[in-house]
């Protein structure tokens, strides 16, 4: 990981000596984002447009979330360009910090596909440069031995899991992001919306998660934990690698974005790499929509600069996206890209089973936040069983209103 | 001092204070009772790499005049106060007035995030100061009576745990005693249940992080009551030898005695401290089992919407908490002040 990671950046500093021109002379642009790899690659590729009058800074940091707002409130804002995914364009959107591109993607967007191009209304907001979802991660030797095909189903997930649990094999075969929380919350987003459900009733900020499809969703969830190991509630997509790499899970939902690099980690036994394997997501309750969500990473120009600033930010960030970046196998395979002429690898092939088969995006509203923060909070006396599905979903909506009438969404 | 001199020497402190402490504290009160204007919603048509919805939107420019408006945004006297995040005046209501036993009735008022949160602060609390008061005594009773040779190695030990960065320090234990660590298996061995895991059960996670509480602070009062313990005076102690005092007698009625004004400074200290328990709740993600009202301060600020007046209320109310727990410990020593000069 290191050492590609070295590699990437090493490329590109070679790069900056031979086409340091992006076509831009003068400029500021500053670029705050998450930090995994698909994303470092951005972060370097806009560097390179640092020449001359153009300042080229980045800050990327898995705590991205609680300081682009504040970094681009401010006139001039310190951020000219913040990454971020669908779930967090929402607090950008809410607080009027970036600016439509329209303009500039006509005069310099020339490579953009159509559907990179993030709409509001008429408004270009944002340009996507990959996606990503929760797919199926399996340990194919397991599989073989116990004569089961991958599941595409939950319910195949909690049958496999009992054989491979009888036959001794493994005793917690489930792996899931189930810690308490952010993650805990989109597990249940996944299953949800894999039951058919809908967060909120059409048109309004009124949660609806208290329904048939949540009380399915909570139960079925409940039911995989019976197969995880008993620390799940602390256990997030980390922890729940880590479970995966030093053999002890089968079957987990993961997401794409880490699936690729899964087990490139140090000290992983070679059985666990040799029978690492990737599907689509599963659907659940005979549903046809799968139970996960499709997600877009993506860059935002700042709304308080200058239009030299924003010119420059958005020339330096297309020329990070740019699609000759692909070339690289390395990068290609660091995440499924939108950009013309990506190829999907091997470690792709999960997250565009996802979009190939109708999976819902996450929803994007002003108002998801708060619901996803109250589920996260009143879902864990359910999986402990400390209280019915009935009450948990009660208490979620509970909170939600609570948060929802004090940011001023509902009355 | 002349009046004069005083103000001068005081001043720089005082404009801090009014800086660091009182301004903020201000802003936060402020902050509680406002909340943000009625967002004005609209339906529009996203579109994306998955193709296009209708969904709803904040309107920019008809919310952004209500702010112009009023920038501090709605004022809301007491209802967040009061609403179900956190005294939830309502729900408790009707818990009283359905709840056929206590038992429902606490387990309802336990459901609501406050309280849960005020439960397991106020437990850790409640445990945390007296033990980690009676056991840096202990501690520094017996590095007292080490050999001088061996006394700067010991102490350098018996303060790693306050040199240890607490997120860091929590997290190390963490791993530690998951169900494959070092001190899980231990246990599991110990009890002979090789199932046992203590990040799956609430009550084991709770006495995890009083553990961890004790053990990082206790080195604070063992440093304490340390440097306490070279003011002893050796002629009393002397004296109570002549009169034939075992070693607990000279410690319960020399030594104590001696240090109680340390004892009163460390109470004071660490209730502040254990009251505003934090890290070890992030470190041990413990949110499942034990939360604590500076973790919901946390997390109110940490979603992809941040709630700055549910935040800032929790905070208010927080403050309220250290002044009622300390009140007592505040007024026995005005008393004591006041009682010597008179």
């Amino acid at each position: 990981m290191m050492k590609h990671m070295i590699g990437a950046v090493g490329l590109s500093l070679m790069a900056t000596t031979a086409m340091a021109d992006c076509g831009i002379s003068n400029g500021r642009v500053s670029i705050v984002g998450n930090e995994f790899p698909a994303i470092q690659t951005i972060g370097s590729g806009a560097m390179e447009c640092a020449a001359g009058g153009v300042t080229v800074e980045t800050n990327l940091t898995a705590d991205h979330q609680k300081i682009n707002v504040d970094g681009m409130s401010g006139d001039p804002a310190e951020y000219t360009s913040a990454i971020i995914a669908n779930s967090s364009i929402v607090a950008l959107i809410n607080e009027d910090v970036i600016r439509p591109l329209n303009d500039l993607v006509e005069k310099h967007g020339g490579d953009l596909q159509p559907n990179q191009l993030i709409k509001v209304g008429d408004d270009v907001l944002a340009v996507a440069f990959m996606a990503n979802a929760q797919h199926l991660v399996y340990r194919s030797d397991i599989l073989a031995e116990v004569g089961a095909e991958p599941p595409a189903t939950y319910e195949d997930m909690l049958a496999i899991a009992e054989t491979i649990r009888s036959e001794g094999i493994l005793e917690n075969p489930v792996g899931g992001a189930y810690a308490a929380g952010w993650n805990l919350a989109q597990e249940f987003n996944n299953m949800f919306l894999g039951y058919g459900g809908v967060h909120f009733e059409p048109g309004t900020a009124q949660p609806s998660v208290n329904s048939e499809a949540g009380v399915n969703a909570l139960n079925m969830m409940k039911a995989l934990s019976e197969y995880m190991n008993p620390d799940f509630l602390t256990h997030d997509s980390n922890a729940t690698n880590a479970e995966y790499r030093a053999g002890n899970v089968a079957l987990m939902n993961m997401w794409g974005s880490r699936a690729a690099t899964l087990v490139d980690a140090d000290g992983v036994p070679q059985e666990v790499i040799d029978g690492f394997a990737i599907a689509g997501p599963m659907t659940v309750g005979g549903g046809s929509t799968p139970a996960s969500t499709l997600w877009w990473d993506g860059w935002t120009v700042a709304k308080n600069i200058s239009d030299e600033d924003a010119e420059a930010t958005f020339v330096a960030l297309m020329k990070a996206i740019d699609p000759a970046i692909l070339d690289d196998a390395e990068i290609s395979k660091q995440a499924v890209w939108l950009l013309e002429g990506y190829e999907p690898t091997p470690a792709a092939v999960g997250v565009y089973a996802a979009a190939e088969m109708g999976t819902t995006p996450y929803p994007y509203l002003p108002f998801m936040g708060l619901m996803h923060t109250a589920l996260g909070n009143e879902l864990a006396d359910f999986m402990q069983g400390k209280e019915s599905a009935e009450q948990a979903l009660a208490d979620v909506e509970a909170a939600y209103i609570a948060a929802a009438k004090e940011k001023g969404f509902l009355n | 001092m002349k009046h004069r001199t005083f103000f001068w020497f005081f001043l720089p402190t005082a404009l801090a204070m009014v800086v660091f402490i009182a301004a903020p504290i201000v802003s936060v009160v402020v902050q509680s009772f406002h909340v943000p204007h009625e967002a004005v919603l609209v339906e529009t048509e996203n579109c994306g790499p998955f193709g296009c919805t209708t969904s709803t939107t904040v309107d920019q420019e008809a919310t952004a005049a209500l702010r112009e408006e009023a920038p501090l945004g709605r004022f809301a006297g007491f209802e967040v106060y009061l609403d179900r995040g956190h005294l939830a005046t309502a729900e408790i209501a009707a818990a009283w007035r359905t709840s056929e036993t206590w038992g429902t009735f606490f387990s309802t008022v336990y459901n609501l995030p406050f309280y849960r949160a005020l439960a397991f602060t106020l437990t850790y609390t409640f445990v945390c100061t007296p033990a980690l008061i009676a056991l840096g005594f202990f501690i520094a009773v017996a590095v007292n009576s080490l050999h001088r040779h061996l006394k700067g190695l010991v102490i350098f030990f018996s303060l790693l745990p306050m040199i240890v960065t607490p997120l860091v320090g929590s997290l190390i234990l963490f791993w530690m005693i998951d169900s494959r660590g070092v001190l899980g298996n231990f246990i599991q061995y110990l009890v002979d249940d090789p199932g046992l895991s203590l990040k799956a059960s609430t009550s084991l996670m709770w006495i995890s992080l009083i553990v961890y509480g004790i053990w990082s602070s206790a080195p604070f009062a063992f440093v304490v009551f340390y440097a306490g313990l070279q003011t002893v005076p050796q002629d009393t102690l002397e004296s109570s030898m002549i009169d034939g005092a075992t070693r607990w007698q000279q410690i319960r009625y020399v030594t104590i005695p001696h240090l109680m004004p340390l004892v009163t400074f460390v109470a004071l200290i660490q209730l502040m401290d254990n009251f505003k328990v934090f890290e070890p709740v992030i470190g041990f993600t413990a949110q499942a089992h034990a939360t604590t009202l500076s973790w919901i301060i946390f997390n109110d600020l940490g979603g992809e919407t941040r709630q700055f007046s549910a935040a800032a209320t929790t905070s208010v109310l927080t403050i309220l908490g250290v002044v009622i727990l300390l009140s007592p410990v505040l007024v026995r020593t005005w008393r004591d002040f006041y009682g010597r000069r008179v």
